[in-house]
């Protein structure tokens, strides 16, 4: 049964006063207990924002340390959820139904990728 | 997505919970298989042209309950009852409102304790269980146990009879024997497990495949009896054993030992799973071997290896759940705690245990014994021996192997203890 890592990317500069509403805190957290029980989820969290992040980079042989916030970013990751499921299809499934608890005002991309297993 | 694989999909995910809510309206599990597959039928016909309802899973549910209301209404047995059930019923059937968690919860516990009725020959119990909980089609689960499909098709079928015919209640329960009821659902989830965590037969090893299908049975069986101490212990087990997986073959598919095994191949989210799951467990035969396991896993190398708490925590175990096969793996504990003579005196003690007449792993576990002891000659009958009785052809090549070094070199490591041993 393949594993999958979704990358749930949203626009920082676009959503970050929008704090999810306690609707949607609560389907989230429905949907979280759905999956869970089905035997899927193995682990899933949401970052904080990147003004506290930084990234180091490794170029022509020198690091660079980067801080946040990346506002030359349009998307940034926000949260990942890691599952194991039959199949792409089954995982997809699970991804629509995070994708749809949300309101149609935010902007959000799962990215959902295969674990590349030994 | 397409729409019938949107359809086949869906239907994957929310079967058990189709299946367990009809099986609570008909108090039949077999035709509760079937009015849900009948509603798979009718949203591949539909959906193509309608599209794909918001909640796919409320649809099909709707649907195969509305069949199940049919049914019922038709049968004039159930005449009285169906009043009851059948109003409270009609009214959602339209409109399907989620139903309470709680509702769909209970629902497939009493699928889950249905399915593992100890009315039911272990093989029923398995097929069953993976067909109406896992998920698997017939041809999946013929495959994983390498019989032929109309075998397995032909032992669901039975088993779904059987159900039917002990009158069989649609219930979990909560009486005197809750607790021989819930051991029948550990063992198949634990069997199942086994089965591809050290095949019995045929050229592969393991196969994984099964074990992953018995894992997610025992997170969701963890996440629907969360205040049940062994089925944690059970989670804690298959967890611990499955995060080895990756290390105990090698590159041409060939058995690893655990001294062997390279441990940086462990996979560090299962162990910290298994932990976690561990924490919750309890004093039960699960947790114990879940114990034994754990202190496997927090043994950076072979020689870190706890050998006397391993050791300690069979000795409870056989206190428990006497079995010569635990009494082999404590002999294994043993020999690693105080030495291979001590370890010997046990395993000689086991000699005449009938049960383990034609077990392989009783000559290989003392032909590594005396292979330690620098009993090279003697060692090489036990390992022939051992090679002699095994079904699995990886095995076989690994002690007809050792059987051929046995004499040239003095041993150093332990067997692989015994599966269905907390290793």
């Amino acid at each position: 049964m393949p594993r999958y890592l979704t990358l749930i990317r949203i626009d920082e500069q676009k959503d970050q006063d929008k704090a999810p509403s306690p609707e949607l805190m609560e389907r989230m957290g429905k949907l979280l207990e759905e999956i869970t029980k089905a035997g899927v989820m193995l682990d899933t969290a949401g970052l904080r924002p990147t003004a506290e992040g930084t990234r180091v980079t490794w170029a022509d042989g020198k690091l660079s340390y980067t801080d946040g916030p990346f506002t030359e970013t349009k998307e940034v990751i926000g949260g990942y959820s890691l599952i194991q499921a039959k199949d792409k299809a089954e995982a997809l499934e699970w991804t629509k139904r995070f994708l749809e608890l949300h309101e149609d005002h935010w902007t959000i991309t799962a990215e959902v990728r295969e674990i590349a297993e030994p | 997505m397409s729409a019938p694989q949107a359809v086949e999909t869906v239907y994957r995910i929310e079967s058990p919970r189709i299946i367990a809510a009809v099986a609570r309206i008909v108090r039949d599990v077999g035709l509760a298989e079937e009015l849900a597959q009948d509603a798979l039928v009718a949203a591949l016909e539909q959906w193509p042209e309608s599209g794909v309802p918001d909640r796919p899973g409320a649809w099909l549910t709707a649907t195969a309950k509305h069949r199940a209301i049919d049914l019922v209404r038709r049968r004039e047995t159930y005449a009285r009852k169906l009043a009851e059930v059948g109003r409270e019923l009609t009214d959602t059937v339209h409109d399907p409102e989620p139903a309470d968690p709680e509702d769909i919860d209970d629902d497939l516990l009493r699928l889950v304790f249905t399915a593992c009725h100890p009315v039911l020959s272990a093989e029923a119990r398995i097929a069953l269980t993976l067909r109406l909980l896992g998920g698997l089609t017939t041809a999946e689960i013929a495959r994983a146990f390498l019989v032929p499909e109309p075998t397995v098709a032909q032992r669901i079928v039975r088993a779904k009879r059987a159900l039917a015919r002990a009158g069989v209640p649609f219930e979990v329960p909560y009486g005197a024997d809750r607790e021989a009821r819930l051991s029948s659902v550990l063992e198949v989830i634990y069997l199942i497990f086994n089965e591809g965590y050290s095949a019995t037969a045929g050229d592969d090893l393991l196969r994984p495949g099964l074990c992953e299908d018995a894992l997610r049975l025992a997170r969701v069986l963890a996440g629907l009896m969360p205040k049940e101490p062994e089925v944690h212990g059970l989670a804690a087990l298959l967890e611990l054993q499955a995060s080895r997986t990756a290390a105990r073959t090698g590159p041409g598919g060939e058995p690893v030992l655990l001294a062997d095994q390279d441990r940086s191949r462990w996979s560090g989210l299962l162990v910290r799973r298994g932990f976690a799951a561990l924490e919750k467990a309890g004093t039960g035969p699960y947790s114990l071997q879940a114990a034994i396991a754990a202190h496997h896993a927090r043994a950076a190398t072979y020689e870190d290896t706890d050998w006397a708490a391993i050791a300690t925590l069979y000795g409870r175990l056989a206190h428990l759940a006497p079995s010569p096969v635990v009494e082999l793996n404590r002999a294994v504990a043993v020999s690693m705690a105080d030495g291979p003579a001590a370890g010997l005196a046990l395993v000689d003690a086991l000699a005449a245990e009938p049960a383990l007449a034609g077990y392989h792993l009783l000559p290989s576990v003392r032909g590594d014994l005396l292979l330690r002891l620098g009993r090279g000659p003697e060692a090489r009958a036990e390992f022939t021996r051992a090679a002699d009785l095994t079904r699995n052809a990886r095995e076989r090549a690994l002690l007809l192997e050792r059987a051929r070094t046995a004499g040239e070199s003095a041993g150093r490591q332990a067997g692989e203890p015994a599966p269905g041993s907390g290793d």
